[in-house]
């Protein structure tokens, strides 16, 4: 099977002034489809660089980067953005909608975008059934600031899933939440990784990094350690444990 | 992307601003209107000197005797003894394009009726002057041919007229007296209000050319000869041939000016019509300028409006939107402002001309041509304005866009 990701030597160089900074130096790694990675890492460390570059918004400036087998290390701006557009869905820190637009519209975004023509009619079905996956069906005439942020944060995952892509990258997705809602959050990135669709995440909470199955650690822009998770967490777990916790306090 | 996904996104960002959207397309809505206003009063005034000029009569040629140059004091047209009866006898002879030729003398005296008594004109004219001047009796007829042979005592009068001298009773066959002789009326003209100079043109008495020239006047020759050309393309040819003929019957040498002058009825009407037309013109320039600071009230809110949305052009960019997309979504959007700014303008234009036409009386007429011409004009200022704003929008770059706070 193709790999999903396969970095060889990956190398990102900026110049900021008269100084270089080589924020990703040599990388290389290999994500198998059905994997759920997660990114580490302090700021600084050359995680943000590595997500951007996953996430084709962003050429490395050396190496070699195949995304399900296609070399996207040397192709233009318009083509990127058709890889982005077919391969890879976001889920981004600040959830990233689009104001005064209803959830669905949100979702119907990437699709607008698609260069596979659909109807209007067709739009629509994927977006409401994009929205059953993250529970949010009956949601999708509200306007993200009358949804709570587990709710918008569900809206830009459905998003991120419409056009059905090879990856889904996520940009410290719990990172405007509570932890609560970040557990159920990472319920909805296991339920998705269990359908087989892969995922990379960038954090920095270590206990959040438990809910997935790698963990790569970086510093200063190099990989240090990528170990499979052995004490891993589950979300349904977890909220049923806090669920009780909370029934004691209330009994107590 | 689809071009009508796209027009619905960029309706929607309008709307969300309504308050901006209307201020900024207020600029091209003052424009378009005063453009649209503007050229309907021009062209109200224009049709309505050419409606009074036409009111002279169609396809007319007048000959003016030359002036006189006595020891170097020059009177006006008309004035020197150069044309005669005669002259206007050979031009209906001989040419045969002139229809009706009317030999014309005019004086202006007292005449009275009963007990009234009123200072006019006196116009001694041949029974063509009335098909010349394109002018109806509302009362008898003209007087006829015979009546100039015999140079018969009878007259034709105007509105005004018949309201001073006769309190608007029925004049026909009542007796007028100019200079003392009685005239009998046979006919009444109907209204023609005031010429393009301002004169009342139904402050007339108009008797037979002889009956003037004889009994009234004790002059031979003519002050004018009207023509009238039977189509408007002959209207050069028949003022050409009574050139020639009468320099010929004047025996005017090839080295020596014309003794008489000729105009037509264009040279009135391009003259009358010139004015108004350059009055228009300087307005609309005036109002085009309003256009141009509306389209860059336009390219500023755009700019505002592409720094404000930043993230969301990043938002758009990094689930596969190229900057093509992003390009048209903005220039529609400005596109859209304008085009709306105009066809409200427009309205706006069209209702101000109503109006102005309904209280102030001012004739007006809007053209569909100035319409068609300030929609695209309005849409095209939306496409120049608002391009370096999107132009600026996709040329971002996705990863600061996100970023952008």
């Amino acid at each position: 099977m193709t790999p999903v990701i396969e970095l060889r030597n990956i190398d990102r160089t900026y110049t900021s002034g008269e100084v270089q900074v080589r924020a990703v130096r040599g990388v290389s790694l290999t994500i198998e489809p059905g994997e759920f990675v997660a990114i580490m890492g302090a700021s600084g460390s050359g995680k943000s660089t590595m997500m951007n570059t996953l996430g084709c918004l962003d050429r490395p400036s050396g190496g070699l980067y195949l995304l399900d087998g296609i070399d996207v290390s040397k192709l233009d701006r318009d083509q990127l953005a058709d890889i982005r557009n077919q391969k890879i869905g976001f889920v981004f820190q600040g959830f990233n909608l689009l104001s005064r637009t209803s959830a669905i519209e949100n979702v119907e975004l990437p699709m607008l975008y698609s260069r596979k023509r659909l109807a209007a009619r067709q739009l629509r079905e994927k977006a409401v059934a994009a929205l059953g996956i993250v529970g949010l069906a009956e949601r999708s005439g509200h306007y993200p600031n009358q949804l709570s942020g587990g709710q918008q944060q569900r809206v830009a995952i459905a998003r991120a899933l419409c056009n059905e892509p090879s990856l889904l990258l996520a940009d410290e997705p719990t990172g405007n939440l509570d932890s609560q809602t970040s557990i159920e959050i990472m319920g909805v990135f296991q339920r998705l990784n269990e359908q087989g669709i892969t995922i990379v995440m960038v954090t920095h909470e270590l206990d959040i990094a438990h809910y997935t199955k790698r963990n790569i650690i970086m510093r200063d822009g190099a990989v240090v350690s990528d170990a499979a998770v052995e004490d891993r967490l589950f979300a349904t777990a977890e909220l049923r444990r806090l669920e009780e916790a909370h029934q004691a306090v209330n009994l107590a | 992307m689809k071009l009508r996904a796209t027009f619905l996104m960029a309706l929607r960002a309008l709307r969300r601003n309504k308050m901006r959207t209307v201020l900024t397309m207020l600029g091209i809505i003052i424009g378009v209107a005063a453009v649209i206003a503007m050229v309907a009063i021009g062209n109200g005034a224009t049709s309505q000197v050419e409606a009074q000029i036409a009111a002279l009569g169609q396809n007319v040629v007048l000959v003016f005797a030359g002036s006189v140059n006595s020891g170097g004091v020059r009177a006006g047209w008309g004035n020197a003894g150069t044309l005669k009866i005669k002259d206007a006898d050979s031009i209906k002879r001989e040419i045969p394009d002139a229809v009706a030729v009317s030999p014309e003398v005019r004086t202006s005296c007292q005449v009275s009726a009963d007990s009234q008594n009123w200072f006019t004109n006196v116009q001694g004219e041949s029974p063509d002057y009335f098909s010349i001047r394109n002018w109806q009796f509302v009362e008898g007829t003209s007087f006829t041919d015979q009546d100039v042979r015999s140079s018969n005592k009878v007259a034709v009068i105007g509105g005004t007229i018949v309201a001073q001298l006769f309190d608007n009773d029925d004049p026909l066959g009542q007796i007028l007296r100019v200079k003392g002789v009685p005239f009998t009326i046979v006919g009444v003209l109907e209204a023609k209000g005031l010429s393009v100079m301002g004169q009342d043109q139904d402050d007339v008495v108009i008797v037979p050319y002889t009956s003037a020239m004889k009994r009234l006047m004790g002059v031979t020759n003519l002050r004018t000869i009207n023509i009238e050309a039977v189509s408007p393309d002959k209207i050069q040819a028949v003022q050409d041939q009574v050139g020639q003929l009468l320099r010929q019957k004047h025996k005017i040498q090839d080295d020596h000016d014309d003794d008489f002058t000729i105009h037509n009825q264009q040279e009135f009407t391009t003259a009358a019509t010139a004015t108004s037309r350059i009055l228009t013109i300087l307005v609309v320039s005036i109002a085009s300028v309003s256009l141009l600071v509306g389209g860059i009230g336009i390219m500023n809110i755009m700019l505002v409006s592409v720094t404000e949305r930043t993230r969301e052009i990043g938002i758009r960019m990094a689930v596969g939107a190229h900057g093509r997309d992003i390009l048209l979504q903005f220039l529609i959007e400005a596109t859209s402002l304008s085009s709306m700014g105009g066809i409200i303008g427009i309205a706006l234009g069209i209702g101000a001309s109503k109006l102005l036409s309904l209280f102030a009386h001012w004739p007006t007429l809007v053209s569909p041509l100035s319409v068609v011409l300030s929609f695209m004009f309005s849409a095209c200022v939306g496409i120049f304005f608002g391009f370096y704003p999107a132009k600026k929008a996709a040329a971002l770059d996705p990863i600061e866009a996100l970023r952008y706070e």
